[in-house]
């Protein structure tokens, strides 16, 4: 009985997909607002971070989500034509494109980069978009960067450990 | 005799360009050795490990290491090179990022031995004979370094003091540095000893430049003529001058080649694969997902080519195994 009741609750405290949302300030921030004063229910894995612009997200802050341990990335901006700026959203399409295929050389699988276009009235959008990410995301399991990076320095240590052995041999 | 600053040379994974470097330093390298003592230089003098053990730890003024560090080898020397010095230098872009043998982290250790030792073309292995990190030989144990899974620059191993990038570092940057360090007036740590300004600032073709680049091709400096007045970026040409830390004099502009980014980013960027994906990738011209993947197949390979030297020292520094 105990122990079933506590793989229950361990289970519920499982692993949840962390993601990483960077929202354009004047469509996809708005449409999540808009969610929020809608009170529409989406899945809480994502952390928005509100840019002015979709074509602000230098591909140095993706990498620097994954590599902090961000299992997802998803980038928010405005329709084709409708950007502020006029061409900060065909900006970040292109990166992310290319960015795309040096995440899946280098391991990481491209659907855990997303980009979407959501404008600011389309509340919902956000929804379907972000639970939708979650259900991909919780699929491929955890990316655990951080964890990986401590593993692979684990084998230098290894040698740290035999030279102080060896020197204390030889004093 | 005595008095004279010691100086210690040494080569992790490296091609030996950067020893050449200094060999470049041609007649000034007497007036480094008329104020210096090198003390060890495997790839010039006769020095052993057990020469090195004899100094006091800091006894050794300055140490310039290059290469990578892929192997336990490695490892142990610069960890003993670290100890007996007071300053360490990472020399070139091998030490700094990873450079060229960093773009093994886009492989597995196993793939990469599986090659060398039994599928490449030039391999006559049948019996799969892979070298041993310990052997018994005549009641003895041999051993061999042990390969790591992991490529690393210089200072994610040991401590590290400045840096001189490169592939290889200019004479005449290695020149500056020795007498930076003889003057004693020694810039603060983890400085880069070169300017922190883009290989563009210093580009001879700098005037040709256009403010708005709008790629609709890239172009392959092995399949086209590159015009020798021109911009090379502008010409569709991988260029990644915007990207990279100028002191090299623009060689390669010089001899009508792109940029390849050996100096690496300067000091407001982390990542210079990205931030070079970033610039050249959002000016191509087109606006479709499709049209946009035309034009971005023109560079087949954007890790080998955006991280051509700083893969291992990159924020993804590897191929994420699964």
């Amino acid at each position: 009985m105990l122990l079933d009741k506590l793989t229950e609750q361990t289970g519920s405290k499982q692993w949840q997909p962390k993601i990483v949302a960077f929202f354009c300030n004047w469509c996809t921030y708005t449409a999540a607002d808009l969610a929020g004063v809608s009170r529409i229910k989406h899945a809480p894995n994502i952390r928005v971070i509100r840019v002015m612009c979709s074509g602000r997200v230098d591909p140095q802050f993706i990498l620097d989500a994954f590599s902090k341990g961000a299992d997802g990335v998803l980038i928010g901006g405005c329709h084709p034509g409708d950007c502020h700026y006029q061409e900060g959203n065909y900006k970040c399409l292109r990166r992310f494109q290319m960015l795309k295929r040096v995440i899946s050389s280098l391991g990481i699988e491209s659907e855990r980069l997303r980009l979407e276009w959501i404008s600011a009235s389309e509340g919902d959008k956000v929804r379907v978009v972000v639970n939708d990410m979650v259900a991909k995301i919780k699929q491929l399991g955890p990316l655990g960067l951080p964890v990986k990076y401590k593993e692979w320095a684990k084998e230098m240590h290894v040698l740290d450990s035999e030279i102080a052995g060896k020197e204390e041999v030889y004093a | 005799m005595p008095d004279k600053p010691k100086l210690a040379f040494y080569w992790c994974a490296a091609c030996g360009g950067c020893e050449e470097s200094v060999v470049d330093l041609a007649e000034d390298i007497l007036f480094v050795v008329d104020n210096v003592d090198i003390i060890f230089w495997p790839v010039g003098m006769d020095f052993k490990k057990s020469d090195v053990e004899k100094y006091a730890d800091g006894e050794i003024v300055v140490s310039l290491i290059n290469g990578a560090i892929r192997s336990s080898e490695q490892q142990e020397m610069v960890q003993l090179l670290r100890r007996k010095s007071k300053v360490v230098i990472a020399y070139g872009a091998c030490a700094q990022y990873g450079g060229i043998p960093g773009l093994a982290n886009e492989f597995e250790k196993e793939e990469i031995l599986k090659w060398v030792y039994e599928d490449s073309p030039s391999t006559y292995n049948e019996e799969k004979v892979r070298p041993l990190i310990k052997y018994k030989a005549n009641g003895s144990d041999v051993f061999l370094p042990e390969l790591w899974n992991v490529v690393r620059p210089l200072n994610k191993v040991i401590d590290v003091d400045y840096y001189l990038p490169g592939c290889p570092p200019s004479s005449k940057l290695l020149k500056e540095a020795v007498l930076v360090l003889l003057s004693g007036k020694l810039p603060p740590k983890g400085t880069v000893l070169a300017p922190d300004i883009a290989l563009c600032d210093e580009c001879p073709r700098k005037d040709t430049k256009p403010t708005d680049l709008a790629f609709t091709e890239f172009l392959r400096p092995n399949l086209h003529n590159i015009d020798p007045e021109k911009c090379i970026l502008s010409q569709g040409f991988v260029c990644m001058g915007p990207a990279t830390r100028s002191g090299c004099g623009a060689l390669c502009v010089g001899g009508n080649m792109p940029c390849t980014g050996c100096y690496g980013p300067t000091s407001r960027v982390k990542d210079q694969g990205a931030k070079i994906l970033s610039s050249i990738c959002s000016n191509v011209e087109a606006k479709t997902e499709k049209e946009i993947d035309v034009v971005l197949k023109g560079i087949p390979d954007p890790v080998g080519t955006f991280y051509r030297y700083s893969l291992a020292g990159s924020i993804l520094r590897k191929k994420v195994s699964i």
